[in-house]
């Protein structure tokens, strides 16, 4: 006999606006089976996830290929709601938990007991009274189920954060005719004990048979809950392995392998002299309170005349370590340049002592896109370094010849130094971020996802000039992205952050499997 | 110990507002010397006007579509339905009740067109509320100063300016709809009351018994009987005298409210402690509030007090109609559409995951509030007795979304206490800031302008400490991320 799966997705392919985004995807879960889904960042996971879930942004970009089967039966899901009739029910990263309302009314949002009164006889069910002992009641069963000890009376507002993660799986058990539960990233804002306590009542749940997708990063909680497991990277299924039959390594690599190019021509001699103690930019202690990217707490050594790799999975903080850098958020600990320590939480300090930046945020924060090319390139050398101004007004003749020199120095494709930056493509607004750092005249630049939202040939265009501004002029450069692979082809060492810490600093060519590791959050048993 | 003062000292920092202003009526009252009964009396009378218009502000609040300065739109609602009333000749409670049965649709149309913008400009409400107002008044203008009179014919040279088109300035009400509502006697309302009890058990039983459903005769019968006896009760002389006055006099309306919380505790004791033997109840609380109660009746025994309390005559129709309201305002958030408003207000992407539909949750919330602005502009204008055609609808929003700040209110919670609360020190500091002004620096306008830099100032500051709030900066080194408020909702839009 065939084995019966509560999920069957087939041959599932999605493009937005012809890119491809999954090709082919398959996944397969059995009843009362925990099912890890993995894959680094893009690899097509939340897409998967949207199309079970029939969320708008699918159908509103023209839907997509393959078949969907529940409990056998194909289902065509068109709306979340359609998903929750279905059974499938989600446990969202960002809680859906309403901090003002009680744990109780959390629990039943939108799905409230009432019972009519004269109105609701009038005016329809929506004005029926609450009921609201049926509710507490229907709510303290379901905490019980997960586990959770608090008051169903009590609020949202205050509670540990691990707290919120059992009510929201309360509020998911509590629904009726649940058959398939969905994680995704559940124990990424969790500590030790309280995600092991998740992991606990997933098996439990689990165990009354409702099947449960376990999407994650972290390697070791998937060999410690998951039954089986499937790998997608890059929009591409990989691998559906049982977890009996494969082990830690094998998965990593699973995850990341692919081949890495080197970038840089390994034919042109690479003259630099990188001294080991001749350290650019020390970093000890550091803490950034930035949303969604904290830092807690990391020290580096970048030497003088590197390029220095910083990468890591999306929201485990390395954006925030420049961001840090430079002052737009509030940061602790030390930074100093060349032995010059940085007086942090000031804007313009780094600026000030040599250290420019490319932001991740190109349109938003690194461009003035409604302004000309020469004017974006010379903006923070006027404000910072009073340079380029004449008795106090811009020096029009000094900018235009500066501009064009750095037109000519980095190959930016545009009509003119006075096009508008907002009207070049992708890559030539980055090259017009770098010909501002530049400007800068800086003894380190900072440079974060230089490659993100730009087409594959002008990637390595990028790269390019990233390595040639490090060989020909010398500068110690820091590259903050979150593809692994770019970072392999440019960098002479790269560090990798989880979970706001350092994890590892590594060759770039190590093996795949390690940087998996590293990335996963696991802890690297050995090293080198 | 430690925790007590600190309670305390949490307390009063969250009624800051409301200590301030307290504060400040109280030392303008001292400061202006005018007799406790003229004030007194003067706010009472405001209180009656303007609490209905303020508690309208409270539902919007709650679904999240913050301070509604759209009830300008449900105000100008109000005066078409007094204009056509008056011209129609209709006068009294009937004329009262065909004003409002106008400008219910009229209100519930404007509602839902205010629902439709507002749903397009999330989270820029209040500011599209406000020029919603301005460009409603150039219709309201043309419809008045033009259309009436202009287009269509309109022979009344009571209401129409002498020798042209266009309606007079001010419109007396004097003769047709002053007092309609204030003057109604509590036996009118007992009889009403009575009437509509026994149709609405008749009717509820119809339905039932036309759905086929299991009819509780003994209750049915029960309420009936208990109406009927309260009627009976009405023909007692004593009573009948008592209830057949045009108002109440406060003293009475004290004596009564002591009494009612009395007997309402009393019950609830009993009922609670010894027949239903609840563990969670809590009868500390109850017993506390027979005890202010008590002191409270003893209070009015002080000559000053009692003065004041014999001085004053509520107008009982009209009160009745703001605790209703106060009522229908805590009963609505005890329904599943009122749930539906708490949730979309206090996050629309929760309220849309779980199924809610959003816009027209919001929708509903802004035709209820315009409807219920429109009532209160009916009770406000019946009570003072002239209309002034072009101008009364122009300052309603901005003094009622005052008051309501006052109390304590702010852009996300608002109650029904701190409407009235807000109403009262609002009121208080309008009628006394004035007198206050002419005896300090013997000008009564410099209190004039205080009162008007009272009431936008209070809004500004309101507005302002309600962004800085939002606008919270990240905490180092926090374990877990914690989503900014309105960082979702915004999400969700894009």
């Amino acid at each position: 006999m065939e084995t019966q799966y509560v999920l069957k997705m087939d041959n599932i392919s999605k493009e937005y606006f012809g890119n491809r985004v999954l090709k082919d995807v398959s996944l397969a879960v059995k009843p009362g089976e925990i099912h890890a889904l993995m894959g680094e960042n893009g690899a097509g996971k939340s897409t998967l996830m949207n199309i079970l879930f029939g969320m708008p942004v699918i159908h509103s970009t023209g839907g997509f290929e393959g078949t969907v089967e529940i409990g056998g039966q194909p289902a065509a899901i068109r709306a979340p709601h359609e998903a929750i009739e279905y059974g499938i029910g989600m446990v969202h990263q960002e809680f859906m938990l309403i901090p003002g309302f009680t744990i109780t009314e959390n629990i039943k949002i939108g799905r409230e007991i009432s019972r009519p009164n004269l109105a609701s006889r009038i005016f329809g069910k929506q004005m029926e009274t609450l009921d609201s002992e049926a509710m507490a009641k229907d709510a303290r069963k379901a905490l019980d189920t997960v586990g959770l000890g608090v008051s169903e009376e009590e609020y949202i507002r205050g509670m540990p954060v691990g707290y919120m993660q059992f009510v929201e799986i309360a509020r998911e058990i509590d629904k009726t005719g649940i058959k398939l539960l969905v994680f995704d990233e559940p124990t990424a804002v969790l500590t030790e004990t309280e995600a092991e306590n998740l992991l606990q009542t997933m098996k439990k749940i689990a165990e009354s048979g409702i099947a449960i997708i376990f999407i994650t990063h972290r390697l070791d909680e998937v060999m410690a809950v998951a039954d089986s497991v499937t790998i997608l990277r890059d929009g591409e299924f990989v691998a559906h392995k049982e977890i009996a039959d494969t082990s830690v390594t094998d998965i990593a690599e699973l995850m990341i392998g692919r081949k890495v190019e080197k970038l840089v021509d390994a034919a042109e001699e690479d003259s630099r002299s990188i001294d080991e103690n001749d350290i650019a930019v020390k970093i000890r202690d550091f803490c950034v309170a930035m949303p969604g990217e904290m830092v807690k707490g990391v020290d580096l050594d970048i030497r003088k005349g590197e390029i220095f790799g910083i990468g890591g999975l999306a929201g485990q903080g390395k954006i925030g370590i420049p961001n840090g850098i430079m002052g737009i958020y509030e940061s602790s600990g030390t930074v100093e340049v060349f032995g010059k320590k940085l007086n942090l939480n000031n804007l313009g300090e780094a600026l000030r002592n040599g250290i420019a930046s490319v932001s991740e945020d190109r349109r938003g924060v690194g461009l003035l896109l409604d302004e000309s090319i020469e004017e974006n390139i010379v903006f923070s050398a006027i404000q910072i370094k009073k340079q380029f101004l004449k008795f106090g007004m811009m020096d029009t003749k000094k900018i235009r010849a500066h501009a064009n020199e750095m037109i000519k120095l980095l190959d930016i494709r545009c009509t003119g130094p006075r096009q508008h930056a907002g009207d070049l493509s992708g890559g030539n607004q980055q090259k017009v971020c770098l010909a501002r750092a530049l400007t800068m005249d800086p003894d380190v630049l900072i440079v974060s996802e230089p490659t993100r939202g730009i087409d594959i040939g002008a990637k390595k265009l990028v790269l390019e000039y990233l390595a040639k501004i490090n060989r020909e002029m010398g500068k110690t450069i820091i590259v903050v992205s979150s593809e692994l692979v770019e970072l392999r082809s440019v960098c002479d060492r790269i560090a990798i952050i989880s979970d706001g810490k350092l994890a590892s600093i590594m060759n770039p060519d190590a093996p795949d499997a390690e940087f998996g590791l590293a990335m996963s959050g696991s802890k690297v048993e050995g090293g080198n | 110990m430690n925790s007590w003062k600190k309670k305390l000292g949490k307390s009063l920092s969250d009624n800051k507002v409301v200590i301030l202003f307290a504060i400040l009526c109280i030392l303008a009252i001292a400061v202006a010397d005018k007799p406790l009964t003229f004030v007194a009396g003067e706010l009472f009378t405001r209180i009656g006007r303007n609490s209905f218009i303020v508690l309208a502000l409270i539902i919007p609040v709650l679904a999240g579509l913050g301070l509604n300065f759209g009830i300008t739109i449900g105000a100008m609602a109000a005066q078409i339905a007094i204009f056509c009333v008056v011209y129609w000749g209709f006068t009294g409670i009937g004329g009262f009740l065909l004003a409002l049965l106008i400008a219910t649709p009229l209100a519930a149309l404007f509602g839902m067109l205010i629902g439709i913008v507002f749903n397009k400009m999330k989270g820029a409400e209040m500011i599209g509320g406000m020029v919603l107002g301005y460009f409603a008044d150039g219709l309201y203008q043309v419809l008045f100063l033009f259309i009436i009179g202009g287009v269509i014919p309109v022979n009344n040279p009571e209401l129409i300016i002498a020798g042209g088109v266009g309606v007079k300035n001010t419109i007396d009400l004097k003769d047709n709809l002053k007092y309609a509502l204030d003057n109604i006697s509590l036996l009118t309302m007992v009889e009403i009351a009575f009437y509509a009890v026994v149709a609405v058990m008749v009717l509820s039983l119809l339905i039932r018994l036309i759905t086929k459903k299991q009819v509780n005769w003994k209750k049915s019968l029960g309420v009936l009987g208990g109406a009927l006896i309260a009627y009976a009760l009405t023909f007692i002389p004593f009573i009948e005298a008592f209830l057949n006055q045009n108002g109440i006099l406060l003293l009475s309306a004290v004596e009564l409210a002591v009494a009612g919380t009395v007997l309402y505790q009393l019950g609830r004791i009993v009922w609670m402690k010894f027949i239903k033997k609840s563990e969670k109840f809590n009868w500390k609380r109850s017993v506390a509030a027979i005890i202010a109660a008590g002191i409270l009746y003893a209070l009015t025994f002080i000559p000053a007090i009692e003065e004041v309390l014999l001085y004053v005559t509520l107008p009982a129709m009209t009160y009745l109609c703001i605790i209703g309201l106060c009522i229908f305002n805590s009963v609505l958030m005890k329904t599943r559409l009122g749930q539906n408003m708490r949730t979309v207000g206090q996050n629309r992407t929760v309220a849309n995951s779980a199924g809610i539909n959003v816009n027209r949750t919001r929708i509903i919330a802004m035709v209820l509030s315009t409807v219920l602005a429109s009532w209160g502009q009916l009770i406000s204008l019946q009570n003072l007795g002239t209309f002034s055609t072009y101008g009364a609808h122009s300052q309603v929003g901005q003094f009622a979304i005052a008051a309501l700040l006052v109390g304590g209110a702010s852009v996300q919670k608002a109650t029904n206490k701190q409407a009235i609360v807000g109403v009262i020190l609002f009121h208080t500091l309008f009628i006394i800031a004035p007198q206050a002004g002419q005896a300090l620096f013997s000008s009564a306008m410099l209190g004039e302008y205080f009162r008007v830099f009272v009431a936008y100032g209070v809004i500004a500051v309101s507005l302002a400490m309600h962004a800085w709030k939002t606008i919270a900066k990240p905490k180092l080194q926090v374990a877990g991320k914690s989503p900014a408020p309105g960082e979702a909702a915004k999400a969700m839009e894009e």
